[in-house]
């Protein structure tokens, strides 16, 4: 069996990769700070899967009306995420990727003097900014399509990504469901639920029990989506429309500070100024 | 894979298998990967998504080395005349799909002839890229410098034609990402798709759509290009004409090009064939020869004659005479017609005389099949030249005086004149899935770089970073490509 891999990429960038999870990492600052930084990471990193595994049969469940009992940190992470969400179905996986990517980014600046630094999960990303210090997300749905500004200032630690051709199943139509948050995990979780609800009835939307694609699926016997064709621009409207409701309500409810909604070439943002669409091409 | 984790017998029989790549342990359902993307259920059997690649010759026995040898063994029949005498590591699969870094690449150290040598394997990010092909037909495709669309973006553009074929030039940086992004994203697809050899149709402006296939014949306007036309009308005029001799009065070539009149063409005159008299339209260039006698078009020769009676201008009644024998046929042999003029010198259809079917056949046999050719054009630029060596000129001067032998998924690429590594490689030699994409829009390539491992030292390579052919046999799976 595979053990947790470290590299450094050829622009001195970290990577992680344990099994389903690859990490890329970068800090910034003094030399000897981020090197200890990634030594820090890479040492939390170690047990990460092994202990997400040992706990997957309760993280598998939905979540309902008791708090799940669970023991590891990064478990413990994404049942917090999700817990906000119990009265619609949502299991804890929902949140895994922006967890890891929480709990590494906790392990590597505790105790570092860092101007900023980032874990990206396969695009969910947890980051630190020190005062005075910001960072730019590029959101890639076809090409460039969108710019996040992140600054010290702003609340926002997490940005996650969800849509149903990603290496997660969804209940919804949406190509991308960016979504800024307080961490990565509460991100992911949300863009999980906003995605799932940008969806419409529709003959070219195929659909597919989850568990006759992935016996091991959270998602059991629901729908998920496999193939989109291309729709009609009022389908799309609506199902945007269907989708921006739900963020809306996340964000009235402090859960979100803000989302953008992408299907078939057609955008909406909602919530603060942090994001914005890139220049049309 | 080991059994201790067992699977339940229903899950057997729906073909699930179990990968123990990680502790995640996924149940795996046939012709679906697991949670990290990297192991897949193929037909039953756990393999790797994105195995490095191997060529070798096949009857050598290092084939034991690899993993899973029998699940691996002979996807192609590719590498011909490939100098490989030990396993060639290529550059397919050397690093993961993820577009937003590049692992370091791989550095094999091996022995030929007894010399060591050093190979630099990686997949390079092309920005500056696209492809050249070459379809062979007579047929119009629309004029030079016109728009190439895909799906109703420009991908590209008409540039010219050459002996029997047309070429196109498609993508390149201004197309990937000097316009909209969805000019991008479409080019990006179009090249990818002609790089995986598959088919991709083309709209050109003011011309036709053309249906482009590596190593395949075109499909202009829905009809299959079979094969190139012989020569020019003139050309065929040269080879034919004293077969034709004595069963003809006169042979008119139809030709987009250069329309060839028998009696009136050197070949006919050396063979003294009296003047028929029968003048075609067009610009006669010198006996026997003509320019445009119709427009460009889908008909005979590749003009847009459909009844070969409408080239000629007239008959002169001083020289013409009844009875007059006269086969007009297209350069491709495809078409053809035999006429004989009536007592008002007029051509009336008649059943070709059988040594004349001969020879129309003869022509169609001498064309060779019709082809589209891709070649993929690239610039290897900085930052992948700062994955061999610390000192990027010096690989691109090693390049240069050929002390390196650059390849891309072992096929060895032309490397233009001039500065910079400015390549040219024939897709359809190239192993199967050779290529990928990132969202830029870039391609990526594989591409190898191999020399002597003192020059590799010498150029400031990363020379202890190398490893030895049996560590990567040992340490990764690897897909066997003879």
């Amino acid at each position: 069996m595979n053990r947790p891999q470290a590299a450094h990429l050829s622009d001195g960038r970290l990577h992680l990769q344990h099994g389903p999870i690859d990490l890329v990492i970068e800090a910034f600052g003094v030399a000897l700070e981020v090197e200890t930084a990634y030594a820090q990471a890479f040492a939390r990193f170690d047990d990460v899967l092994a202990t997400l595994v040992g706990e997957l049969p309760v993280l598998r469940r939905p979540v309902g009306a008791a708090h799940p009992l669970l023991q590891g940190p990064v478990a413990w992470r994404m049942a917090r995420a999700v817990w906000p969400h119990r009265a619609i179905y949502i299991t804890p996986m929902a949140a895994v990727a922006g967890a890891v990517a929480d709990e590494i980014l906790a392990a590597m600046i505790a105790g570092r003097a860092l101007d900023k630094a980032y874990v990206n999960n396969g695009g969910d990303i947890a980051f630190h900014l020190a005062p005075g210090h910001e960072l730019r997300a590029g959101i890639f749905v076809d090409a460039l399509d969108g710019v996040a500004h992140l600054h010290h200032a702003s609340p926002v630690r997490g940005i996650a990504t969800s849509g149903w051709g990603g290496r997660s199943f969804s209940r919804g139509i949406a190509d991308a469901v960016t979504v800024l948050a307080r961490d990565a995990a509460a991100a992911d979780a949300a863009a999980t639920i906003v995605a799932n609800a940008v969806d419409a009835d529709h003959p070219l939307i195929v659909r597919q029990a989850a568990n006759s694609l992935d016996p091991d699926s959270d998602l059991g016997a629901l729908p998920v989506t496999v193939a989109v064709g291309t729709l009609p621009a009022a389908v799309v409207d609506t199902a945007l429309e269907r989708g921006a409701a739900e963020a809306r309500r996340l964000q009235r409810a402090g859960l979100i500070e803000a989302a953008a909604l992408s299907l078939q070439g057609r955008w909406r943002v909602e919530g603060t100024g942090a994001l914005a669409q890139a220049e049309a091409g | 894979m080991s059994d201790d984790i067992g699977l339940s017998e229903a899950e057997r029989s729906a073909g699930i298998v179990r990968c123990d790549a990680c502790p995640v342990l996924c149940r795996i359902r046939p012709g679906r990967p697991g949670a990290c993307d990297r192991y897949a259920n193929e037909n039953g059997t756990l393999v790797r998504v994105d195995p490095l690649v191997l060529l070798a010759r096949p009857d050598l026995p290092k084939v034991a080395f690899i993993e899973g040898s029998n699940t691996w063994a002979g996807e192609l029949g590719k590498g011909e005349g490939a100098p490989f005498t030990e396993p060639f590591v290529t550059g397919i699969g050397a690093t993961t799909t993820y577009p937003d870094y590049k692992p370091a690449p791989f550095i094999v150290s091996s022995k030929h002839d007894g010399v060591d040598m050093v190979t630099v394997v990686t997949e390079g990010i092309f920005s500056y890229c696209g492809v050249k092909v070459k379809i062979d037909t007579d047929r119009y495709l629309g004029p030079e410098q016109a728009t190439v669309r895909v799906k109703g973006e420009a991908v590209g553009h008409v540039t010219t034609a050459e002996y029997g074929s047309q070429m196109l030039s498609l993508g390149g940086v201004h197309h990937l990402t000097g316009g909209s992004k969805k000019e991008g994203v479409v080019t990006c697809e179009a090249l990818l798709a002609l790089c995986a050899k598959e088919a991709v149709e083309l709209v050109i402006d003011g011309g036709s759509t053309v249906t482009v296939q590596a190593d395949r014949p075109p499909i202009v306007n829905g009809t299959l290009e079979e094969r190139m036309r012989v020569g020019c009308g003139s050309a065929a005029i040269g080879m034919f004409a004293p077969q034709w001799k004595d069963h003809v009065d006169e042979v008119i070539v139809v030709d987009d090009h250069i329309t060839g009149v028998l009696s009136e063409h050197q070949g006919g005159a050396f063979l003294d064939m009296k003047p028929a008299g029968i003048r075609v339209r067009g610009r006669r260039s010198t006996p026997g020869r003509y320019f445009q006698v119709a427009e460009p078009g889908l008909g005979w020769g590749g003009t847009d004659v459909s009844d070969p009676l409408e080239i000629i201008d007239r008959i002169d009644p001083k020289t013409a005479w009844p009875g007059l024998k006269l086969l007009m046929v297209s350069t491709t042999g495809e078409h053809s017609a035999w006429f004989e003029l009536d007592g008002d010198l007029k051509p009336r259809p008649a059943p070709m005389p059988a040594p004349v079917r001969k020879v129309v056949e003869r022509i169609a046999e001498n064309c060779e099949p019709a082809l589209c050719t891709v070649l993929f054009m690239a610039g290897a630029g900085g930052s992948l030249r700062a994955g061999v060596t610390e000192n990027p000129v010096r690989l691109t001067r090693s390049v240069r005086d050929a002390l390196t032998r650059v390849t891309l998924g072992g096929v060895p690429a032309f490397i233009w004149p001039g500065g910079g590594i400015t390549l040219m490689v024939d897709v359809s030699k190239m192993p199967e899935k050779s290529f990928g994409y990132v969202p830029t829009p870039a391609l990526v390539a594989p591409i190898e770089f191999t020399l002597r491992a003192d020059d590799y030292a010498a150029l400031g390579g990363y020379a202890s970073c190398a490893v030895s052919l049996e560590d990567v046999l040992r340490s990764t799976k690897v897909r066997l490509d003879k």
